[in-house]
């Protein structure tokens, strides 16, 4: 059980209903769990799925009390859906990461072409001065032949920034995923930490 | 009471989880619930233990009387619910205060402060009070097992149900619980008749009152020297008083301070609360919503501030919680940005997505209930004119058909779900029926209570663990309470379905419409193969905009510049073309009928092939 640096954070993981997020979430929870951490994760069912915006606070550390994130608090977030990356905006701050999955889920107003689908949505994010990791979890897990392995990917890429090894994850995997799913999500994962890598390099 | 607590290992485990855990290691017998968010998985996980029986009731109120029931036979029993449902349940509640327990008997009020999928947020802590029966609050996953291990052997001690509130934010947040195994039971089961205590005529009921009071007065003495009734000292120029979830806001926000803790939030342990009050220079009352605990405290005569600074409605945080009592907001928050909202929205081939289209041709108001089809009240298709409890659509459409006598034909419409209809529809439609109305019902049945999570209903002729059961033939019911007129449609069918609907909205008899297709979330519905997948040819599209009228999450609206226009070839004002994404389409072909121009067709090309 080894902690490295960081002893405690907050994530927020939002998007759209049926994206997986809160397999994510659980899976990023029994990871930072194994490492020897106290875990708080929230979230919210019934109604708010449905397509609708979904959001999880994931919050670790010595001890955990509050389930929820408090605004301005967040120090990663991971938002599976681009739009979605600004909805919680106040819960960031100016040393906050956001990884952004590039895809883009209509939301009603707009899919009915009431309302139209912003343009620059991360540019909201970089002029506030918050460093943002766009990755196209989308294509790479069609890549992958899994579009479902979206979730993961993006796990990967979260990994990056939390104190723990990565054998965290790949105990999670093989004890929480399914067989036949094992090695895809694996391999999900690695591509996840990849893309950040790379995107680390680049900005060096 | 001392703790016999031995613990194994630790999980993640999430509230709901940890409670039927805890109810598992108490050694329930006997679980009963109605499905509601946030309470739902208490039940569905209890169902996973060996060695207990576990079912969905047809609603709360059957629930607490099943469990008090099997509390009478002596073995130990849980009925859970959400807040709301305590209500439906609450005349059992009441008087299960009188009778007291065999078998320990814990009832769960899961509330929803902030109203993320509910109608209202009212307080249950105030039935506690008003139904005399002690309350006990967890305030996360792990005190959540903890406490319902001590509830049952609470409810045994003192002869009494104990209720079990929980929230949103312990039901579902996910933390460490230390497990343990199943304890001895105190009770022997079987069948002990003890009519004074079990037969509410006045006679026995006046004794039992008193002993209620009495009751309550050795729980007053308990609650002083509960160990969950804890101080925590700290800085005593703050003293707050909480419970529940708040309790971690507090100490989020003021680690130093003093906290009182409120493990059971009725009663109140009076001694405990003065002594704490004197020894700090100030007392802060923190809990979401009501000033429950604070009146209480005021009751008293110790000063204290509460909801003069705490909102009364909505979820607290650590920054509200902070903020409310130093008077200081942050000044250097991002603010939000506008950008296009994203409400829940019926899914892709949703059977209740057409029936919403056709009943609004009819121009009648539309009486709504509660589930998913609740979600059609929302733009585009802005389809119900009220919503108001379960089963509430049949006695208001009654009602406002009463109120304006023949006027009301054809004006009125009631819309209920399956689940709902059996909850509490039927008894309004036989109101209906008894004081001859003629109100047109449309059950959507869609085989299955959709919105909390697909448990299965009476309807469905399936149980909780999966077991085949008796399949409550909606049809003949509506027959044998004496509605002549009953049909059967395919919601998918728009056409039929709005013809059939607009002969007996105007038919002065009251009549039944059930429409019955499964939802497609279910899991058969989503192995299908033969799931056919539809376009729409831009060279046909007008750009009029009626597919989107129906609000399919799979049909896009897709703008273009008068440059792409000309390229395109359309006509002059045709702003932008509709299109099919192909991931999201369900193939339930209701848009096809919407479209004046044949431009919704089917694909046949690869994409099709899924």
């Amino acid at each position: 059980m080894t902690r490295v640096s960081v002893q405690s954070g907050n994530v927020i993981f939002c998007g759209v209903g049926g994206q997986g997020i809160l397999l994510a979430s659980e899976i990023t929870s029994f990871a930072l769990m194994k490492a020897g951490f106290d875990v708080k994760k929230s979230e919210v069912h019934g109604m708010a799925q449905r397509g609708g915006s979904v959001v999880a606070h994931l919050r670790y550390g010595e001890k955990v009390y509050s389930p929820l994130i408090e605004p301005g608090a967040v120090d990663i977030e991971v938002a599976f859906e681009m739009l979605e990356s600004v909805r919680y905006l106040p819960y960031l701050n100016k040393q906050s990461r956001v990884i952004v999955n590039t895809q883009k889920i209509l939301p009603s107003p707009v899919a009915t072409g009431v309302e139209r689908y912003p343009t620059d949505v991360m540019e909201e994010l970089r002029r506030r001065g918050i460093a943002v990791f766009p990755v196209n979890a989308f294509e790479k897990a069609a890549d992958l032949g899994e579009i479902r392995a979206v979730n993961m990917i993006l796990v990967g890429a979260l990994s990056v920034f939390l104190p723990i090894e990565e054998t965290a994850f790949f105990d999670v995997i093989s004890e929480r995923v399914a067989e036949k799913f094992r090695n895809v999500n694996s391999q999900a994962f690695l591509k996840g930490r990849e893309e950040i890598r790379m995107l680390q390099e680049v900005s060096r | 009471m001392k703790s016999r607590d031995a613990v194994r290992e630790q999980v993640l485990l999430s509230g709901n989880e940890a409670i039927a855990r805890g109810a598992y290691e108490a050694g329930v017998k006997v679980a009963s619930a109605y499905p509601g968010t946030p309470s739902t998985e208490i039940l569905e996980h209890i169902a996973t233990y060996e060695g207990l029986y576990a079912e969905w009731a047809p609603n709360e109120k059957v629930a607490v009387e099943v469990a008090l029931g099997a509390s009478f036979a002596g073995v130990r029993a849980v009925a859970s619910m959400k807040h709301v449902g305590l209500n439906i349940a609450a005349d059992p509640l009441f008087t299960s205060a009188y009778t007291g327990v065999r078998g320990g008997l814990v009832i769960i009020t899961a509330d929803d402060p902030e109203m993320h999928s509910s109608q209202n947020e009212q307080d249950n802590r105030n039935y506690a009070f008003a139904a005399k029966i002690p309350m006990l609050e967890p305030s996360d996953p792990a005190e959540a097992r903890a406490f319902m291990k001590i509830a049952f052997d609470l409810s045994e001690e003192f002869d009494t149900p104990v209720l079990f509130r929980t929230t949103t934010r312990v039901s579902h947040v996910k933390g460490l619980v230390s497990v343990g195994d199943v304890g001895p039971s105190r009770v022997k089961a079987g069948i002990e008749k003890m009519p004074e205590k079990f037969v509410m005529l006045p006679a026995n009921a006046r004794k039992r009152r008193r002993e209620l009071e009495r009751r309550m007065e050795r729980l007053r003495a308990f609650a002083e020297t509960f160990p969950e009734n804890r101080i925590e000292w700290g800085d005593k120029g703050r003293g707050f008083i909480t419970s529940g979830v708040s309790y971690l806001y507090v100490k989020e926000a003021f680690p130093e301070a003093s906290v009182l803790k409120l493990g059971m939030v009725y009663p109140f342990p009076e001694t405990l609360i003065k002594n704490f009050a004197e020894e700090v220079d100030e007392v802060f009352v923190v809990e979401e919503l009501d000033p429950f605990i604070e009146l209480h405290v005021k009751a008293l005569g110790v000063a204290c501030r509460g909801k003069e600074l705490i909102p009364p409605f909505g979820e607290l945080n650590p920054y509200i919680v902070r903020s409310s009592i130093t008077g200081k907001k942050r000044d250097d928050l991002f603010e939000p940005v506008e950008i296009p909202q994203r409400p829940p929205n019926l899914c892709p081939g949703c059977p209740h997505r057409g029936i919403f289209h056709a009943i609004a041709k009819l121009g009648a108001f539309v009486s709504g209930d509660i589930g998913c089809y609740t979600l059609a009240a929302l733009k585009p298709l802005a389809g119900m004119d009220s919503c108001v409890c379960m089963g509430a659509s049949i006695g208001n459409a009654f009602g406002i058909e009463k109120a304006l006598g023949k006027e009301a034909l054809g004006k009125v419409i009631a819309v209920i779900g399956d689940s709902t209809f059996i909850h509490s529809g039927i008894t309004g439609l036989i109101d209906v029926v008894y004081n001859r109305g003629f109100t047109t019902v449309v059950i959507l049945d869609n085989r299955t209570t959709a919105m909390t999570g697909h448990q299965p209903n009476p309807t469905t002729g399936m149980t909780v663990t999966g077991d085949y059961s008796t399949v409550i033939d909606l049809e003949a019911l509506c027959r044998a309470i004496g509605i002549s007129h009953v049909y059967t449609v395919n919601p998918n069918d728009l056409e039929a379905t709005y013809k059939i609907l607009k002969k007996e909205i105007e038919r002065p008899e009251p009549s039944v419409v059930i429409t019955k297709y499964p939802c497609v979330l279910l899991p058969e519905m989503r192995k299908r193969k033969d799931k056919p997948l539809y376009m729409i040819l831009p060279e046909n599209c007008t750009g009029c905009r009626a597919c989107l009228r129906i609000g399919c999450p799979a049909i896009e609206w897709v703008p273009v510049t008068e440059e792409e226009a000309e390229k395109l070839g359309f006509k002059e004002k045709q702003k932008g073309y509709a299109r099919i994404n192909a991931v999201l389409c369900d193939g339930c072909a209701q848009c096809v009928t919407l479209c004046k121009f044949e431009a919704i067709v089917l694909d046949e090309s690869e994409r099709a092939e899924r």
